[in-house]
């Protein structure tokens, strides 16, 4: 039997989830009239106030707001409370090294791990489960949200962070989690280490995985579904609006449910700005009507994906997002971090190299690979091998306290980076997602 | 005193050795010497040849990069402790030697190549202690 964590508000009427949106809707714009300077500025240069905005039907009078807004306003331009109310940040990397740091107060806290607690109890979460987040715990939204989601669940929960796989395996098995949270190319190479270990899948003690913050196909669920003898379940966030949890898939495995009462979710074609129907392909856009510290409206993720309406055969009436099936910017989601060229490019600059580089990105046994390759010059060559292999290792060390990823660095011949039309191919992604 | 070395940057990849070949053998360009560091994605020939000049306009327009190194070439004779005799009076220099090579004259002698931090010093301390380096112009000669 499906288990719902807020079963009035997952399987309401749509009639009622409407009457909700409208009425938090108005109260957040009034909301950020008053407290957000920099969007009272947008609307004010379209004419609008507070008042144009009745209900949902409105909803698409609002400016966008984007990420290079999150850029501009940073670090406070678009908070929505006074410090004081503030408890928590989380952030993330953004463009060119910016990072987006999002605020919250113990409300937008709490509705955002009843998210999450939603994504778990749909996944088959109760208070007998042993829940291990293998999310990073810090800055990333990842750890934390599902933390928070896990308490409110009442599940055991064991916060390993990411990393060390012989103690996530120990602990898995010593304490019989059976739920784990991680990015899905974590499930994968856990799963590929205990098997290796010559661990079967009725002896691993798991039986679901909530897996999301990067890209991964259907085959990919298959196999680690297999691998550890589980259901697999995606799940979608932003730190820009709290994290992991904004929308997660139930039994049904088909589509992600958003969490219509606490964010309104839009597709635009990403051109035009112009909202699209359901069934077609566009930009995802989100706006946030109940968190108040961040509250972002129609904030474009830069997702492309399709939305549905259609009834789910597990009660729930929440609209579903399709899988993202790729970004209109140039963004990368590599081992569940966002990267962008832009980065790259920066700390190639900052260490003298010129911006001529090649990215080829590409999952091997469902772990992506990241290669960065820069192309020797006149000015770098020297007869000092350890000379050039200091370089590159400075150059590594770079990108990582850059990305928070490690690359692998290889210096090429001149002039071998394939170039079309004259312009070099700066991202070659290799994964067949 | 000492003779000019091109050091060329491959990849360590099939057929980037035989693209710098090529290179010089479409330009009649003869090596006198040859050798090759790798680490596992990059390499470096080092190579001596007669006219410095020529093949490292021959190797720019082949689309390498490449840089000159000045190093020591000693002859060495066809006995026991030859070379040992070279690196005696480098050691009791306290010069480090950080990478050397070895060629085949074409009358049946041997010469060292060989690479120090300051070649001009290594150069006259061999000299003072006997001992002769080929020079750049000697080595079509030899």
């Amino acid at each position: 039997m499906e288990r719902y964590y807020q079963p009035e508000i997952e399987t309401a009427s749509r009639e009622q989830i409407k009457a909700w949106q409208d009425e938090r809707l108005v109260a957040q714009v009034r909301h950020v009239w008053e407290n957000v300077p920099y969007y009272r500025k947008k609307m004010e240069e379209k004419g609008l106030t507070p008042d144009d905005i009745k209900s949902t039907d409105d909803l698409k009078k609002l400016p966008f707001l984007s990420k290079e807004d999150l850029r501009v306003a940073y670090p406070y331009g678009l908070l929505g409370e006074p410090l004081e109310n503030c408890v928590r940040i989380q952030s993330t990397s953004g463009t060119t090294g910016k990072r987006v740091v999002a605020f919250y107060t113990q409300s937008d806290i709490d509705l955002w791990e009843d998210c999450c607690a939603r994504a778990i109890t749909a996944a088959g979460g109760t208070n007998k489960d042993v829940c291990q987040v293998s999310y990073g715990y810090g800055l990333f939204t990842g750890g934390p949200g599902l933390n928070g989601g896990s308490h409110k669940v009442g599940c055991l929960t064991i916060p390993t962070s990411s990393g060390n796989t012989e103690r996530q395996i120990m602990f898995i098995m010593d304490l019989q989690a059976t739920i784990l949270c991680c990015t899905p190319s974590y499930a994968a190479y856990m799963g590929e280490t205990m098997k290796e270990m010559g661990l079967t899948p009725d002896q691993i003690p798991l039986k679901a995985g909530i897996f999301g913050a990067e890209a991964w196909s259907e085959e990919m669920r298959q196999s680690i579904q297999q691998t550890l003898g589980i259901k697999a379940y995606d799940i979608y966030g932003l730190t820009e609006l709290s994290g992991p949890g904004v929308a997660f898939e139930c039994s049904a495995q088909s589509g992600m449910h958003i969490n219509e009462d606490h964010f309104i979710a839009e597709v635009i074609d990403p051109v035009t700005g112009e909202n699209l129907p359901d069934g077609q392909q566009g930009e995802l856009v989100f706006t946030a009507i109940t968190k108040k510290a961040f509250p972002l409206l129609r904030y474009r993720t830069r997702d492309i994906c399709v939305l549905s309406h259609e009834k789910c055969s597990c009660g729930r009436t929440h609209v579903k997002m399709s899988k993202p099936r790729g970004r209109t910017d140039d963004m990368l989601i590599i081992r569940g971090v966002n990267v962008f060229p832009s980065q790259i490019e920066t700390v190639l600059l900052n260490q003298g190299y010129p911006a001529n580089y090649q990215i080829i990105v590409d999952r091997v046994n469902n772990t992506d690979t990241f290669d960065v390759q820069v192309e020797m010059t006149p000015e770098m060559f020297t007869d000092n091998m350890g000379e050039i292999t200091a370089r590159q290792k400075k150059l590594a060390d770079g990108l990582r306290a850059m990305l928070g990823i490690t690359a692998k660095v290889s210096l090429v011949a001149p002039k071998t980076i394939a170039r079309s039309e004259g312009k070099a191919v700066r991202v070659v992604d290799k994964r067949k997602i | 005193m000492s003779v000019k070395q091109i050091s060329v940057f491959l990849e360590n990849k099939p057929g980037s050795l035989l693209n710098m070949t090529k290179a010089l053998a479409d330009s009649d360009i003869d090596m006198r010497a040859f050798s090759l560091a790798e680490t596992s994605d990059f390499g470096i020939a080092r190579i001596l040849v007669d006219d410095v000049l020529d093949t490292m306009s021959v190797l720019k327009d082949a689309g390498f990069v490449s840089a000159i190194t000045p190093v020591i070439a000693v002859a060495i004779d066809n006995t026991p402790g030859s070379l040992n005799g070279v690196l005696d009076v480098l050691s009791q220099a306290n010069i480090n030697v950080e990478y050397m090579y070895a060629f085949a004259g074409k009358y049946d002698n041997a010469y060292m190549v060989l690479k120090v931090p300051d070649d001009v010093k290594a150069g006259s301390i061999l000299t003072t202690a006997g001992i002769t380096q080929v020079e750049q112009d000697q080595l079509s000669e030899l």
